[in-house]
């Protein structure tokens, strides 16, 4: 089932003034139900704006977007959207709410009606998915710049919606804080199936999706799985983009001679294939 | 001359339920001419101790000296110590503030009471540093760019200003891979051709290898560790310790080595790495 539709949607900023600025330009999408999607692109290809419209802050300018089968201008529609659609913003900042932590993650349940003892709990287990527990009654504006992150995750976790959108999770975070949201996040959509919308600058998370959307100037220039996508490096590369080492590795074993299976994406893939 | 911290200890907000010790004594001199990687875990301490660089945040106790003058002074001397050092801030909204993105890059050399054609010409110089088209971006808001876009222009603002030490608070993250390589190439440029001192914050292992030529480890507070980047990259106790990795290339080796090819894994470039993949595969046709 498709769960997020977009037809030939534009997002102009300032549409119709002098300072006009087409950032999402004509684009046709389907997102299934329970698909894992990472979206790449260089500074300014047009990702945040479009996933601001998966859950409504932004509308179309031109064109359509629908949300489990609900056209996301039509504002009786918001309440739904916005349920079932979770959205981790690129600067914390933007995201934080409440004066302590415990209640800034327990914004969303409450705005959704969620009873308070199941609110208690979730904010729980949120927190302690996102390694921060012992910061419950701390200020989120005081905590440094990867904390403030994983406070706006554990928000959206704690909303239990059937999608995420996820801009940026782990820009600010050490390496050991990216593998912790990265397996978080895939975990939600093997064991619960929930839909999720990744947009990363590294190549390596973008690898463990189901399937790549690469963007360029508000299109979408390229649409297939990890294997398909990564295996252009010299593509990737002239778009600005990157490839995963282990694919880059095995690319240039190949060139000089060595014989590698296609499909390479992780250090694990290029150590089965030259150590069997 | 260096930048000397001298045993700095600082509390924010001290005798509050927030209290929170974030520098535990901390000893450091960035001399003059280097170039200094600080990594650590979430909260280690990180932006709270480069922002000690250039007075913007004061020691509980202890000293921050810039070329032999003490921050803390009051008068004229301090603050010229304070504007030798240019400090790009972890989120770049915090310190993008003007109406367009040239007046916000102008903002600094203005400052400085430079006159108008050269501050036009830093502006530009600083604008094609971080790629940010002069033409397309000069008369935009700041605050409606891509997050990227963002980050350029508040780097770009601290280029402007030409300072001798230059401090980065994870200037790379939120660009894309291209942006990411350009800047750090520039600055390591900006470093050699100009003797910039650089000091800069990362998470990143790779960029720390291809760049600095020390890295600072800090955990809760403290140095954990201090060392150049070739050695600490095989400091697994400590890299643990400090929530991080080591450069992805090191570590594809390493598993390689450990099932069972003879692989020397200290490489840090992609030409390097597969070079010694293929002598270990001539060497031993299989693992
Ligand atoms: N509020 C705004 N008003 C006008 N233009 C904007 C606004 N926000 C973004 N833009 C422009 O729209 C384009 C797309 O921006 P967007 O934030 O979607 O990019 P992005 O792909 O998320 O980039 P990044 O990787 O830097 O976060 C950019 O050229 C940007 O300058
Ligand atoms: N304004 C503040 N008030 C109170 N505590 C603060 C404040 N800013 C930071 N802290 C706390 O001080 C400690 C150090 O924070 P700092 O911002 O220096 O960490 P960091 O190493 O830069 O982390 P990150 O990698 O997440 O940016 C953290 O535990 C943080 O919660
Ligand atoms: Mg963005
Ligand atoms: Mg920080």
């Amino acid at each position: 089932m498709n769960f997020i539709e977009l037809t030939n949607m534009s997002h102009v900023y300032h549409d119709g003034t002098e300072n006009a600025h087409t950032a999402v330009d004509h684009i046709d999408l389907t997102i299934k139900e329970g698909e894992f999607l990472a979206i790449l692109g260089t500074n300014g290809s047009g990702k945040s704006t479009l996933a601001k419209h998966f859950n409504a802050i932004l509308l179309p300018t031109e064109g359509h977007c629908r949300v489990a089968g609900m056209d996301t201008a039509d504002e009786a529609h918001l309440w739904d959207i916005r349920q079932q659609v979770g959205m981790v913003f690129q600067n914390p900042d933007n995201q934080i709410i409440a004066a302590v932590v415990e209640d800034d993650v327990a914004f969303g349940p409450e705005n959704l009606g969620v009873p308070p003892e199941k609110i208690r709990q979730r904010v729980a287990e949120s927190l302690a998915a996102v390694g921060m527990e012992h910061y419950r009654k701390f200020a989120p504006h005081l905590l440094s710049g990867g904390q403030k992150q994983r406070i706006a995750i554990a928000g959206a976790l704690a909303m239990h919606t059937k999608c995420l959108v996820l801009d940026e999770p782990t820009a600010m975070l050490d390496p050991s804080g990216r593998r912790d949201v990265l397996h978080t996040v895939r975990q939600l959509h093997e064991k619960v199936g929930i839909t999720v919308v990744y947009i990363t600058h590294f190549m390596e998370e973008a690898a463990a999706a189901d399937r790549i959307l690469v963007m360029e100037q508000g299109k979408i220039v390229d649409d297939g799985t990890p294997a398909e996508i990564f295996r252009q490096v010299a593509v990737m590369k002239k778009r600005g983009l990157d490839v995963p080492l282990a694919a880059e590795v095995a690319w240039r074993l190949r060139q000089q001679g060595v014989r590698l299976p296609e499909r390479i994406l992780t250090d694990e893939d290029l150590v089965m294939a030259l150590c069997r | 001359m260096p930048i000397e911290l001298k045993h700095v200890t600082y509390t924010y907000m001290p005798q509050t339920p927030f209290e929170r010790v974030a520098l535990q004594d901390v000893s450091l001199t960035i001399e003059e001419g280097s170039f200094t990687a600080i990594a650590g875990h979430t909260g280690s301490g990180k932006s709270t101790l480069v922002q000690h660089l250039n007075g913007i945040l004061q020691p509980t106790s202890g000293q921050v000296l810039v070329d032999g003058t003490d921050l803390a002074a009051r008068g004229k001397a301090a603050l010229a110590a304070r504007r030798k050092v240019g400090m790009v801030f972890q989120y770049p909204e915090h310190q993008l503030f003007e109406e367009t993105v040239a007046l916000d890059i102008a903002f600094g050399p203005k400052n400085l009471e430079l006159p108008e054609a050269e501050i036009e010409q830093r502006v530009r110089q600083a604008m094609e540093f971080v790629h940010l088209d002069y033409e397309t971006y000069k008369d935009r808001s700041p605050f409606q760019l891509s997050g990227g876009q963002m980050r350029r222009a508040a780097i770009a603002g601290v280029i402007a200003l030409q300072p001798k030490y230059l401090v980065l608070d994870e200037p790379t993250a939120g660009l894309d891979p291209r942006g990411r390589e350009d800047l750090l190439q520039r600055i390591v440029q900006l470093h050699k051709k100009e003797k910039i001192t650089i000091v800069f914050v990362s998470h990143n292992m790779d960029d720390i290898a291809r760049t600095a030529d020390r890295v600072v480890f800090m955990d809760q507070g403290k140095v954990l560790l201090d060392e150049a980047p070739a050695k600490a990259f095989f400091a697994e106790k400590e890299i643990a310790q400090a929530g991080l990795a080591a450069p992805q290339m090191v570590t594809l080796l390493t598993k390689l080595r450990e099932k069972g090819l003879a692989v020397d894994p200290a490489a840090f470039t992609m030409e390097d790495g597969v070079a010694h993949i293929m002598k270990a595969l001539r060497e031993a046709k299989s693992c």
